[in-house]
């Protein structure tokens, strides 16, 4: 088999999702004869028609708002956002109606929202943001983030399926790196599960989207030191797997969290929390968390990964609370 | 109209005597907008409200017992007490709700006539905001998409003359917000929004023309927010003279001494303020302001008799 992009395994599930859906359209920015900022959308427009794959201006309240309109009247809208920086404009319209719409309303609102959040392109504070925390734990709303590009399409097609607004996260970062694709077309996958990616007994990595690809690669390094750790994709963070992440915790009793975005009231704080009041009692140490600092993102290269966490930090970090007695 | 008139003054009272709690944005003054558009719309169209939407959900068919057992918090209300005023949708009356982000719902409302487009549905879809949140980015955007995409919206914009205590001319650089259309590129009209037929007819047309796939339009309902904003609100911002002279030109009346003229009762004279529903009328106008005061009667006892349940208060965040 092959090993595609998860550009390409983004492009086949909406491919897929367009194709056997007739409810499900796409709106965003230059996504359809420039097919997207990072070329996800390519191609798309020529077998599904300017209607369903809509370019619009620059007016994310507005078409966000709209494909809210949308999914509530019946259509499958799926938004995207070109860079996670910008779903800030979209914020009031995702607050103050989607998450609202089941609870108050009592309408289901099945809106997708996909966009490219990361650091590492030197491109700056302001196209770099990992932003998840200003949606995670507003009632109403999910997010998902894949780690690889078969989760990345499953997790798409998962959120497609709920009748719920969901935002997909994906990661700049993990867009050219290819992966296997699987013999069976690939399944969609529910918010609310984390998965454990590699098992381990001596610490638990715990991560989400590019970070979940570098623990794996720092737990291969920890591999030949005989450290073994354990590493837990987060997946979904609204609503969290709080069970898996739990079990993990009371398994190796070492817990390390990662997480790209600033230190200060991020995800990370959330699961960190949880996981000690789960498993406290199991705990060889405090959770400890590895993040970027309380820093905008710079955007020369050196400055960008000299903040970023990298394989050799989680390494490093993992390394330190495995040797905690 | 009387319905709603009356349905807001109770509300007002319910308010001040605190048989209600929280907060309300009472349209009074402006029945002849909400009335008007219903009246022109087909039972498939689609309508969005505001903050201040008891009357555009009234006129559009909802219960008024539901509608007031929803201020009252109880679980027949349209959001099981859990929305409150601004927060009440019906889409089986094709209401997609009141609202309380100024501004916001326009969106939804084109996002519903998207829908509509794309299915191939018959529908026209009426979007309520105010002379306030039209100074709002999102309506900007919203135009400027529907305009591109002729999106089968009808824009209606109550210029009441306050958002809340800022006045037209102090928010509205036009002057009137029928202006903006000509930069979203599409027809805007401001007409007198007290005049129930004029609002019915031009929205008939306004109507027609969206069903015709010729696109969106703008229409100011010119008005007057007889209410303060909310209760509570000591209205210091503008003059009791003014609004003395505002209740002279308050559509109820207007449009009860045009049927009084039509039947040329003897008895009956010109304008007749109404308020409170008290006046002398014609026969046919006495029926239905009974009529009324029966249907408010029974939306307080429905209400009132009706119990608040906390038992699933952590229930339905999501589908």
């Amino acid at each position: 088999m092959s090993a595609i992009t998860t550009v390409q395994f983004i492009r086949n599930a909406l491919d897929r999702a367009l194709d056997e859906d007739p409810r499900v359209f796409i709106m965003g920015e230059d996504i359809a004869a420039y097919g997207g900022s990072f070329g996800v959308t390519r191609g798309l427009v020529d077998k599904y028609g300017p209607e369903r794959i809509r370019n619009t201006p620059i007016s994310e309240p507005a078409f966000t708002g709209m494909a809210i309109g949308a999914a509530v009247a019946g259509s499958r809208p799926i938004v995207e956002i070109m860079f996670m920086d910008f779903a800030t404009l979209c914020v009031d319209q995702l607050v103050n109606m989607a998450a609202k719409l089941h609870y108050v309303y009592g309408q289901s609102c099945p809106l997708v929202l996909r966009t490219a959040m990361g650091a590492g392109r030197s491109y700056g504070a302001t196209h770099s943001q990992c932003l998840e925390r200003l949606f995670t734990g507003i009632p109403g709303l999910k997010v998902v983030a894949g780690s690889d590009g078969p989760e990345c399409a499953g997790l798409l097609l998962g959120a497609l399926a709920d009748p719920n607004p969901v935002i997909v996260l994906e990661h700049k970062l993990l867009y050219p790196v290819r992966f296997e694709e699987p013999q069976e077309p690939i399944a969609p996958i529910a918010p609310g599960t984390a998965r454990v990616t590699r098992q381990g007994t001596d610490v638990t990595i715990v991560a989400w989207s590019y970070m979940a690809h570098l623990a794996l690669q720092a737990a291969a390094c920890l591999a030949e030191e005989e450290i073994e750790a354990e590493v837990v994709d987060v997946r979904s963070l609204a609503p969290l797997d709080t069970a898996t992440l739990v079990a993990s915790a009371k398994k190796t009793g070492r817990v390390l969290v990662v997480e790209e975005g600033p230190l200060t009231g991020g995800v990370a704080a959330e699961i960190a929390t949880r996981i000690n009041e789960g498993a406290f009692g199991a705990l060889a140490a405090p959770v400890r968390r590895l993040a970027m600092p309380d820093v905008p993102v710079p955007s020369a290269r050196e400055l960008e990964r000299a903040v970023m966490p990298s394989a050799t930090s989680i390494a490093d970090a993992a390394r330190d609370l495995a040797m905690v007695v | 109209m009387l319905l709603i008139r009356r349905f807001e003054e109770t509300v007002e009272k319910l308010f001040s005597e605190g048989r209600i709690v929280g907060t309300a944005h009472t349209c009074i003054g402006q029945e002849a907008i909400a009335v008007g558009v219903a009246s022109a719309l087909l039972p498939q169209d689609a309508i969005t409200s505001t903050h201040r939407g008891h009357g555009h959900f009234l006129a559009r068919g909802a219960d008024p017992r539901r509608l007031l057992a929803e201020l009252f918090g109880r679980k027949s209300g349209y959001s099981r007490g859990r929305g409150g005023s601004q927060m009440m949708m019906a889409p089986e009356i094709c209401f997609y709700g009141t609202n309380g982000i100024t501004g916001a719902s326009v969106a939804f409302a084109a996002g519903l006539a998207l829908n509509a487009k794309l299915t191939g549905k018959d529908r026209v879809v009426a979007a309520f905001f105010g002379d306030g949140a039209s100074n709002q980015g999102i309506i900007h955007e919203t135009l400027n998409l529907a305009a591109l995409w002729k999106l089968p919206l009808i824009a209606i914009c109550e210029t009441n003359g306050y958002a809340m205590s800022t006045p037209t001319e102090t928010g509205v650089s036009t002057g009137s917000v029928a202006k903006r259309a000509e930069g979203y590129g599409i027809p805007g009209l401001s007409i007198e929004g007290n005049d129930f037929e004029l609002v019915r007819d031009t929205v008939s047309s306004l109507a027609a023309r969206a069903r015709n796939g010729e696109g969106p339009a703008l229409l100011e309902c010119l008005t007057y927010r007889l209410s303060g904003h909310s209760r509570g609100d000591q209205r210091v911002y503008r003059s009791r003279d003014e609004e003395r002279e505002a209740w002279t030109r308050e559509p109820i009346a207007r449009l009860a001494a045009k049927i009084e003229e039509s039947i040329k009762n003897p008895g009956g004279t010109g304008s007749l303020p109404v308020q409170n529903g008290q006046s002398a009328r014609s026969p046919i106008l006495e029926e239905i302001a009974r009529a009324v005061e029966e249907e408010i009667a029974s939306a307080i006892a429905f209400a009132e008799a009706d119990t608040v349940s906390a038992d699933d208060v952590l229930e339905g965040v999501y589908a």
